[in-house]
């Protein structure tokens, strides 16, 4: 089951709908700021369609600009976070744990 | 008139300090005397902390008195950009979203300054988790340039770089994405290094965009720049992407490193949209650099056009995935009004986000969904490469690169903030240092007419830091731009 079914919640239809993005990034968007976005968006998009031009044929992508080896730790406990600290900004917590609204019936 | 004690130079306070001409706690006290005489006109902090500044600097007079100063920058007032963890401070992030955070731990950086002695205060205010260039979309009101209060003092950082030019600290912290630390270096007329990516440490650093973010000094003079860097460089396990490096002597490197150096001057950068008194200015830190014996010569490359599309998807992309931890759970504002679990997310995100971090989350969303990855997000990470490749052909002949740091002085309050591309444009001289992670540096060249700052921006070779603060010493150590004090 998906998250979406799970919780009754489902995307909107449409390829470029703003309503399906914004549902992808979980941010509600009122009326006016989608339309809004809508436009400021189409815009952006227009300006990066001269990317289209660049020959990439044979091209690496560069996801970091040097190359990110892997590298092994030692070994070593550390102590980490204590849990008050951890918990010190939880908008609702109890007993040690974080408090959020129900999400089994 | 002589120079009041908040605006001198960290090298100059430095040496006051050691000979005890001055105490920290004298210092200290005339930073935040300064501060409450300006800050109301300047707004450069989300948050100050003039007790606990004070208490670092008693503890840095002890210090010193018992013999065990811990350096230059021992007793000196460092204020951070208000998107890096200092433990039991706030950290807003200028968003509502991390509005009454308080940071359980201390970034590597800051725990460097801690060791160093630097007395930490003040929360520089920026663009809402930095992603701006004018400091106006900060969610606690905009920060003023100190050369001209109708103005913004640039941004991301506008914050950091205000709050010193305004001598509000003797040096700052920034961070840099596209631009973030040298376009506000620029407005407010002093010296903002952006580091080799990898060269400082990102642990503790509110994430924008990871593969560009990078952390670096704002300061007076090059000098100060050198000193405050060979505090924060170094490799840290607790960053993965942390280069493992050692680290030359910076400030030494500034005398011993002499030129004449090769210095190219890309095309690109000085066509259609560069103000012509910038261009002026720019004119003559080159003709400087001709005179001192230095090879000057026009360099190509070619994929600069490109580089806002690339940045403006690459960021965006990493930015709404960096961003996805902000749900309203664990540590961040949470509404009040949510139904469930979900609309806890879509609420909470909506109630805390600013138009601008919506807008960035919503695109980033978009060029990685399914679908549209290949085309947008892929693509812009192969023009990556070119644009890379351009910078590391151009070093091939070239020492280092000059350009302006920015088309324009500094712009007024909402001339651009209703278009983000007119605001995007203003990052087109400094985007592609980041994506090529390259360091580059702004430094004071001047002002235009209406008396706006001007900053010339040198470019350096990968990890090349001590040539690149050299080469900008050359000039910054033969002007005299920084005396010219603002007027508050």
């Amino acid at each position: 089951m998906s998250i979406e079914t799970k919780f009754g919640v489902s995307p909107p239809d449409g390829p470029l709908d703003i309503g399906r993005i914004a549902f992808l990034a979980r941010i509600e968007l009122t009326t006016a700021e989608a339309a809004q976005l809508s436009i400021e968006l189409g815009e952006v998009l227009q300006h990066v369609e001269q990317l289209k031009q660049v020959d990439v044929s044979n091209v690496e992508p560069t996801a970091h600009a040097f190359a990110v080896e892997n590298v092994w730790a030692d070994d070593e406990a550390q102590a980490g976070l204590p849990v008050e600290d951890a918990l010190r900004n939880a908008p609702a917590q109890r007993s040690n744990m974080i408090v959020v609204p129900k999400v089994v019936e | 008139m002589s120079t009041a004690l908040y605006a001198n130079t960290l090298a100059e306070l430095a040496e006051q300090l050691a000979t005890g001409k001055v105490s920290a706690v004298e210092l200290t006290q005339a930073v935040i005397d300064r501060a409450s005489t300006v800050e109301d006109r300047v707004k450069a902090f989300n948050s100050t902390q003039p007790e606990d500044a004070l208490a670092q600097a008693a503890a840095s007079d002890a210090r010193r008195s018992a013999g065990e100063a811990r350096g230059p920058l021992d007793g000196i007032p460092i204020a951070l950009k208000d998107v890096i963890a200092v433990k039991d401070q706030p950290l807003t992030a200028s968003s509502r979203m991390l509005q009454n955070f308080v940071s359980p731990y201390d970034a590597t950086v800051t725990e460097k300054l801690k060791a160093a002695g630097a007395v930490l205060w003040g929360r520089a205010n920026c663009d809402e988790f930095a992603m701006g260039s004018s400091t106006e979309n900060s969610s606690f009101g905009a920060t003023a340039n100190p050369y001209d209060l109708t103005r913004v003092p640039g941004g991301s950082s506008g914050g950091s770089a205000a709050a010193l030019a305004a001598g509000e600290a003797v040096a700052t912290l920034g961070s840099d994405t596209g631009g973030s630390i040298r376009q506000p270096a620029a407005f407010c007329n002093v010296v903002g290094l952006k580091p080799t990516y990898g060269l400082v440490s990102r642990y503790g650093l509110a994430a924008f965009a990871s593969s560009l973010d990078q952390i670096g000094p704002f300061a007076r003079t090059v000098e100060d720049a050198a000193m405050v860097l060979q505090v924060i460089a170094g490799h840290d396990r607790r960053d993965s992407t942390s280069f493992r490096t050692s680290i030359p002597d910076y400030r030494a490197a500034l005398a011993d490193k002499k030129g004449p150096w090769k210095l190219g001057i890309p095309k690109e950068y000085f066509g259609a949209g560069l103000d012509p008194e910038v261009a002026a200015a720019i004119e003559q830190a080159i003709t400087f650099y001709r005179e001192q014996g230095c090879e000057i010569r026009e360099v190509s490359l070619p994929h600069t056009e490109h580089c806002l599309s690339v940045y403006y998807i690459i960021a965006t992309a990493e930015a709404s995935s960096n961003l996805a931890r902000y749900d309203g759970i664990r540590y961040t504002h949470r509404s009040a009004e949510a139904k469930d679990v979900v609309d806890l997310y879509f609420k909470s995100r909506a109630e805390g986000f600013g138009p601008e971090v919506k807008r960035r989350v919503i695109l980033g969303t978009y060029v990685l969904s399914s679908g549209y990855y290949d085309a947008y997000y892929l693509r812009a990470q192969k023009v990556r490469t070119l644009i890379r490749q351009d910078f590391l052909k151009a070093y091939e002949e070239f020492d280092a690169i000059l350009t302006p740091t920015s088309p324009t002085p500094a712009f007024k309050f909402g001339e651009k903030a209703s278009n983000p591309m007119a605001m995007y444009l203003s990052d087109i001289y400094t985007i592609g240092v980041n994506l090529a992670g390259l360091p580059g540096i702004s430094v004071p060249a001047g002002f235009t007419s209406a008396g706006l700052p001007v900053g010339l921006q040198l470019i350096g070779q990968p990890y090349a830091e001590a040539d690149l603060l050299a080469i900008a010493h050359a000039y910054d150590s033969a002007h005299d731009w920084r005396t010219r004090q603002p007027d508050l």
